[in-house]
């Protein structure tokens, strides 16, 4: 009974990261790899995906500290880490990366074509770095917002057992 | 002969004939990606596609896993960007040590970064995400590769004399049997190249000495080097002693440089295939041209089964455009892009896209395959004799800058040669499209010298309603300075012949010799003929004498601006409506001969950018309804474009020479001078 209730529980979690547009379908691929050999495969994969991210983070926030933003340098950490999270099927960070490496471009004339890099004026140099750093907060606060989501959704699926996690609803 | 090793091990169930059961079970994929989760992943995913994984997280090492075991993997899947070295980097000495596929992943899904590992060889390119479907296919490349080395054996196996003869006609085979049949078309070219090498390739191949590793920098001493010497003329002597890397051997070198070689005769393949898809992209855009455009379909073989063209002829142009692997993406490109293609495609092969640049060099090579570099005019008037029945030409060649203007003038007289003997062999005459060269990047003081020519002429039923057109457009980027100061030389002209009644065309180029960074454009006297037959000796005189005209413009521009400019030229034609003797003679060219010709000046630091296209167009449009009796307007509009970038780039130069360029108010805008209504 306390077991259907939790397998019920993972479900509705599991539906909201993705009705929330947490998450992606790329997440269910995640899910599909799961199997005996790795029956918790998905968690091993978000930990793994967060612990080597907050490295990205770091070289992130650090390059962003800087007083000359090198937009190149930044687009070359934000690539990775969109790459790491669009593995994953973490939906909204992703976009968000999208975002920022529009603005990297944007900081380096890319797109732009009236403007080369020289000649991106005062002001617009100032709004993109200013974009970048703010969509770098959104990063950071979506990222940690599916940590916390992905972490209560890995203890009722823990609690309900390790049945439930290998085979989920197709 | 060649046994590649693809089937050894838990592969050999995938023996050449059939393939096994178990077939991709067991497949040996090397994985290599500096994101671990994306590693973890990727690992996952293919073992349960059973295949046999190894996985490292930075290239280096799975170079050396790589060169330890050479037959120890069937496909490598790789990252793009990486740290310690750029995926393609990675690519790159695999295709070049190793005939392994590879396939290229990243989250990055712009246009061209793939472009980019395709020009390089990648034989796939997955955009991360990767999804497990996606794996789930990655053997066919194996299949692929391993089945591509089977043919090559299969022909190696073969004698020598025969080959030559067999390559030929398989080439011709993969010429028309589909438009994009690339396996096939690149299967014949690899067959080639095999061919030639076949007995250095069983020395290396054997590797029974100790191997030299070369490593990234090695290598990069080595490509170094070689583009000093220029790959023509890079011996591995030379090479050995530019290197000067003890310990290394003449044989090394040798052996390396084969296999730099075939891999960038490999990666001209893949962009000369590309640039044929392109072309036909724009045919696609370019279709607005009504009846015209419903002949493109036409192809050389449907013509000359309609007898329409002599097989001699035919076989001459297979000989002449065929035989060079050069012309084989485009010889179903119809006429009418050529001018398409100089207006807009041109700026972009030139210097639009960074990776052109890169690739610049291996198509030079896959180019000037069979024709030699430095080519003395003698040596390109043979070769055009060999072309001049067809009127059309593909060349591409790298000469000297002094030297090409001489080498222009041939050309154009010997193409114009040929147009008449075209028009001689039947009323109808077959649109002949020839190809476009590519842009050459040279790194010294060769210049790149781009041949485009397009002649072509249709005609339908007994030419009461000859629609016709035909175009020749010369191009020639030059490139004289060691830091890569562009300088682009755009020839264009872009007649209209009604084909019954024109006597041909008489494109001439004249082109100086380049001092400076400077690009100039000459401008191609091109004249729109709507003659009668027995006027046209008449009109050859105009003709000759308005080249004349022409060249002494140039002259006097060269002087007065030393070079220092960019000089774009252009002309636009229309061609013209003339009703005399009964013919209705509708030339659908009317508003289709604007010409633009378009000149890149770019210097070395705005190169790869396309900033300084010009894409100027004009339109002159004539009309000859005047008249019933022949009567001829020809209009030479010639116009020199300078562009507020360009001056800029230019800056100092210029200054120095202010005073006196071209006859006009600004130093870079004269009025083109015409000739209008000149009768015949």
């Amino acid at each position: 009974m306390e077991r259907t209730r939790l397998r019920r529980q993972v479900a509705l979690t599991r539906q909201s990261l993705f009705d929330q547009g947490f998450l992606d379908e790329q997440f269910i691929q995640l899910e599909d790899l799961q199997d005996d050999a790795n029956p918790n495969f998905v968690e091993e994969v978000v930990t793994l995906y967060y612990r080597d991210s907050a490295r990205l983070i770091t070289n992130i926030e650090k390059a962003l500290e800087k007083n000359s933003l090198d937009f190149n340098k930044l687009d070359g950490f934000m690539h990775q880490f969109k790459g790491s999270s669009s593995s994953i099927g973490a939906k909204k960070v992703k976009a968000e990366c999208t975002l920022f490496r529009e603005y990297c471009r944007a900081g380096n004339g890319e797109g732009l074509p009236h403007l080369s890099v020289q000649g991106l004026n005062g002001f617009a140099w100032i709004h993109t770095s200013c974009r970048c750093t703010r969509t770098f907060q959104q990063i950071k606060k979506e990222y940690a917002t599916l940590k916390r989501k992905l972490e209560a959704y890995f203890q009722v699926v823990r609690q309900a057992g390790p049945a439930e996690t290998a085979c989920w609803p197709k | 002969m060649l046994n590649l090793g693809y089937c050894k091990g838990s592969m050999s169930t995938a023996s050449s004939g059939g393939v096994s059961d178990q077939f991709p079970a067991g497949l040996r994929v090397l994985v290599v990606d500096d994101d671990p989760t994306c590693l973890v992943i990727l690992e996952k995913m293919l073992r349960i596609c059973l295949y046999e994984v190894t996985k490292c997280n930075r290239a280096e090492i799975a170079l050396s896993l790589l060169r330890e075991n050479r037959n120890g993997y069937d496909i490598v899947i790789s990252d793009v960007h990486m740290p310690d070295m750029d995926g393609f980097k990675l690519l790159e000495l695999i295709g070049l040590e190793m005939d392994l596929p590879v396939i290229m992943m990243s989250a990055d899904d712009g246009k061209n970064v793939v472009m980019k590992g395709v020009t390089h060889g990648a034989c796939d390119y997955l955009i991360k995400p990767i999804r497990i479907e996606a794996l789930k296919n990655i053997w066919q490349h194996v299949v692929r590769k391993k089945k591509k080395n089977e043919w090559k054996d299969l022909e190696q196996s073969g004698s020598v004399e025969e080959g030559g003869d067999r390559q030929q006609k398989q080439s011709e085979d993969a010429d028309y049997s589909s438009s994009a049949n690339e396996g096939s078309w690149k299967n014949s070219k690899r067959r080639k190249d095999e061919e030639e090498e076949v007995d250095e390739r069983d020395d290396t191949s054997t590797l029974k000495k100790p191997r030299v590793v070369w490593s990234v920098e090695l290598h990069q001493q080595f490509v170094a080097a070689v583009n000093q010497l220029g790959i023509d003329k890079a011996v591995p002597k030379k090479i050995l002693e530019l290197m000067n890397v003890p310990g290394l051997t003449r044989e090394n070198v040798a052996s390396h440089l084969q296999k730099y070689r075939l891999y960038l005769r490999r990666l001209s393949g893949v962009s000369q295939h590309q640039s044929g898809m392109g072309n036909s992209f724009i045919s696609t855009q370019e279709a607005t041209y009504g009846s015209l455009s419903s002949l493109n379909g036409l192809d050389l073989q449907t013509l000359a089964a309609a007898s329409q063209i002599p097989a001699q002829s035919l076989a001459t142009l297979q000989a002449a455009g065929l035989g060079r692997s050069t012309a084989k993406p485009r010889m179903p490109m119809p006429i009418v892009d050529q001018r398409n293609l100089f207006s807009f495609e041109n700026p972009k092969l030139r210097f639009g896209e960074g990776q052109q640049q890169h690739l610049n060099n291996g198509k030079q090579i896959n180019l000037l395959h069979g024709i030699p570099t430095t080519m003395e005019p003698k040596q390109l008037a043979n070769m055009h004799h060999s072309a001049q029945s067809l009127g059309s030409m593909n060349m591409q060649l790298n000469a000297h800058g002094d030297q090409s203007g001489s080498l222009l003038m041939q050309m154009s007289q010997q193409q114009s040669r040929g147009q008449i003997l075209n028009e001689a062999t039947s009323s109808q005459v077959p649109r002949l499209p020839s190809s476009i060269g590519q842009p050459i990047v040279n790194n010294a003081l060769a210049s790149g010298v781009l041949a485009r020519n397009g002649l072509a002429e249709s005609g339908r039923g007994t030419g009461f309603n000859p629609v016709s057109q035909s175009s020749s457009t010369m191009n020639f980027p030059l490139n004289t300075t060691a830091e890569l100061t562009a300088t682009s030389f755009a020839l264009g002209s872009a007649p209209g012949v009604p084909s019954l009644t024109s006597k041909g065309m008489f494109p001439e180029e004249i082109s100086s010799e380049i001092k400076g960074p400077g690009g100039f454009i000459m401008p191609s006297y091109d004249i729109f003929s709507d003659l009668q037959h027995h006027r046209s000796h008449d009109w050859e005189l105009q003709n000759a004498g308005m080249t004349f005209n022409g060249s002494q413009q140039s002259n006097s521009l060269q002087s007065n601006v030393d070079v220092a400019s960019s000089v774009l030229a252009h002309q636009g034609f229309s061609s013209s409506q003339s009703n005399g003797q009964g013919r209705n003679i509708s030339a659908v060219g009317k508003p289709m001969f604007s010409a633009g010709d378009a000149t890149d000046h770019v210097n070395a630091q705005s190169l790869g950018q396309p900033l300084n296209n010009f894409f100027a167009e004009n339109l002159v449009r004539v009309k000859t309804e005047r008249v019933p009796d022949a009567s001829l307007q020809t209009t030479l509009f010639n116009e020199q474009f300078g562009q507020e970038d360009l001056m800029s780039a230019l800056l100092k130069q210029q200054q120095q020479q202010q005073a006196g360029i071209g006859p006009a108010e600004n130093e870079f805008d004269f009025d083109g001078y015409s000739l209008d209504n000149i009768p015949v």
